[in-house]
């Protein structure tokens, strides 16, 4: 059973209309009945009309009393849903039936979203599989299609912040005179390889420390795909998908390396050192408040430097310079994606930037990040280290206010900030694509 | 005692509470001898009645299997919105059909739910979002005899009514 919302069972029947009170009748069926009743919060009990029933309650005999609510909502279905239920011994008093709780159940989609009472009862789901595959001799457990898994598997979503500083770095190679397609394909396909199994690799971290599995407010944002958590992809099988994603990322990067230039050694050596490590001990980056700077390098300086070496195999400042903005948008939508996950994270030993400092210190820390990136567009859009159509990407302040407003409103709320970690991904790659165009303007002005 | 009714043949006036009731208190028993209680939405084909519950919410289903004796009635004038609102409790057998647990009742259930709550269509369609959810058993439960309040007040003597028992 699902963890219960009652609080204090007397305040939360107060607003039901009427109560149904069930009991095990001689001939050992149930049964239930409206009846009106009245709460006396003073003597503890619940006063009920007696019903007019072939076979009433027998005095001292266990009942169940439930309160119910639902609101039809037409062309939807219903809202407003909750109920209380509570069990006690019956006596009859004055021509009246009186029940005095002695335990109580229940749940108020107010208090607890059905989301987050879902991922509280996934235990209990797993249990009843189980059962049904030892009674049928055959393993019952969650399906879902091939693609569908893969999809949700290796989060595919996410190589926006991949696919993001690999444009940029081969835009601004092309800005310089260097293009070559198939290289920028290639460095696309290795960076997104190495991308997807971090992710497979952090939800298989999350799931051996046990973060994801304490986490019972997942979003599309966070709280990992959820393949091990649902039973719809093994343990062992992440590892295997992670290993073979990381096995082709190093591949073309050690192709590219062989024939584009060493130096994109130590730039793919630093990439896989902070993709692996990031969770993976002796280093475990993000349990450590590092995640931050791992991923801001790793998606930033590292894929933007990188590319525009594999294109025109030489390292410039202003690529560098370029990928600075990128870098911190995209540790934004780490940052901010692990507010919901904080509760989880704390209680698992991952001890993130959100899990070590408050909230004002968070909020302050996302306006200081996003006033960095823009001003660090500005300074290099204006002082020619970028060109000056850079400055497209400021179109994107509006969505940085909306993330802070959301971060400021919706810190504890983990389904209504969901929207702002949307806004947070969509400026990480407006903000990026803008950088990109400005480089594609200057190409042809 | 009312008359014996075919197996199938419930009262008008209960089967229009049964088409549009967006909730029933289903109570079944649990090993300890106790009820228990839970609000479902109860769907009826014209000759049974069906609930369904997803593996996450299990335990009810674990109670039936032990035993099969259960209650449900419809009590809320808001969720089962009819003319003349009458209140009713039916008593019966409940078996749980899962042979397939991922699609099996979409096909059984699939279109009375949806008649009730319609958004159930386009949530289906995200199943992907909510796996578990849609991980579903169905509840067959065989009426055997019932209470009929017809101005919905219980403190007022029921008309009852009961149905043949199949051989």
């Amino acid at each position: 059973m699902a963890r219960s919302t009652i609080g204090d069972v007397f305040d939360d029947i107060s607003s039901f209309s009427h109560a149904v009170i069930a009991y095990v009748g001689d001939d050992g069926y149930p049964i239930n009945v409206a009846a009106d009743f009245t709460a006396d919060k003073a003597n503890g009990t619940i006063k009920l009309s007696r019903p007019r029933i072939p076979v009433e309650a027998r005095e001292g005999a266990e009942v169940n009393v439930t309160f119910s609510h639902i609101r039809p909502y037409p062309g939807v279905g219903y809202d407003q849903r909750r109920y209380v239920s509570v069990w006690g011994t019956v006596t009859k008093v004055n021509g009246s039936l009186e029940v005095r709780p002695e335990r109580s159940h229940g749940w108020d989609e107010d208090k607890m979203s059905f989301f987050e009472l879902c991922e509280r009862s996934v235990p209990s789901a797993h249990r009843y599989m189980k059962k049904l595959s030892e009674e049928r001799g055959e393993t019952v457990k969650t399906q879902m299609s091939l693609g569908w898994l893969i999809f949700l598997a290796t989060r595919v979503p996410f190589l926006t912040a991949t696919f993001v500083p690999i444009l940029l770095g081969a835009m601004i190679a092309r800005n310089d005179g260097a293009s070559a397609w198939w290289l920028f394909a290639l460095a696309l396909l290795g960076g997104s390889a190495i991308h997807l199994g971090l992710n497979v690799a952090n939800d298989v971290s999350d799931a051996t420390s046990g973060a994801d599995f304490a986490n019972v407010n997942p979003t599309m944002f966070s709280g990992g795909s959820r393949m091990i958590q649902y039973g719809l992809v093994s343990l062992q099988t992440m590892r295997a998908v992670s290993a073979g994603c990381y096995a082709v990322g190093i591949g073309i990067g050690l192709y590219l390396t062989f024939t584009r230039g060493i130096e994109l050694l130590w730039i793919g050596v630093a990439g896989i050192f902070l993709s692996i490590f990031y969770t993976a001990p002796p280093f475990k980056l993000v349990h450590r408040g590092m995640g931050e700077i791992a991923v801001a390098l790793g998606f930033g300086p590292i894929m933007v430097l990188g590319t525009y070496f594999v294109i025109a195999q030489q390292l410039t400042f202003e690529a560098f310079y370029a990928s600075l903005p990128v870098a911190i948008f995209i540790m934004l939508v780490l940052y901010v994606n692990q507010v919901p996950d904080r509760p989880a994270d704390e209680k698992t030993g991952k001890r993130t930037i959100v899990v070590r400092l408050p909230k004002d210190a968070i909020v302050k820390g996302y306006a200081i990040s996003v006033v960095v990136a823009f001003a660090l567009i500005a300074l290099g859009a204006l002082t020619g280290i970028m060109p000056i159509w850079t400055l497209l990407a400021l179109a994107t302040v509006p969505l940085a206010l909306k993330v802070h407003r959301a971060l400021t409103s919706h810190y504890e709320s983990p389904y209504e900030l969901m929207a702002g970690m949307g806004q947070n991904i969509m400026l990480h790659l407006f903000a990026g694509l803008a950088l990109t165009l400005g480089y594609l303007i200057d190409i042809f002005v | 005692m009312g008359a014996t009714r075919a197996t199938g043949a419930l009262p008008a006036e209960v089967e229009e509470l049964l088409n549009v009731a967006l909730v029933a208190e289903f109570t079944v028993v649990n090993p300890q001898g106790r009820p228990v209680t839970y609000p479902l939405i109860p769907l009826y084909d014209g000759k049974l009645i069906y609930m369904t519950s997803s593996v996450l919410f299990s335990k009810k289903l674990e109670h039936i299997k032990a035993n099969p004796r259960v209650s449900l009635t419809i009590t809320d004038p808001i969720a089962a919105a009819v003319d003349n609102f009458r209140r009713v409790t039916i008593q019966g057998d409940a078996r749980v059909i899962e042979d397939d647990l991922h699609s099996g009742w979409e096909g059984h259930i699939g279109d009375l739910w949806i008649a009730k709550e319609p958004i159930v269509k386009e949530l289906i369609k995200k199943r992907f979002a909510m796996p578990l959810f849609w991980e579903r058993s169905i509840i067959e439960v065989t009426p055997r005899r019932g209470l009929i309040w017809s101005n919905g007040n219980t403190a007022e003597p029921p008309q009852t009514f009961s149905l043949e028992v199949a051989a």
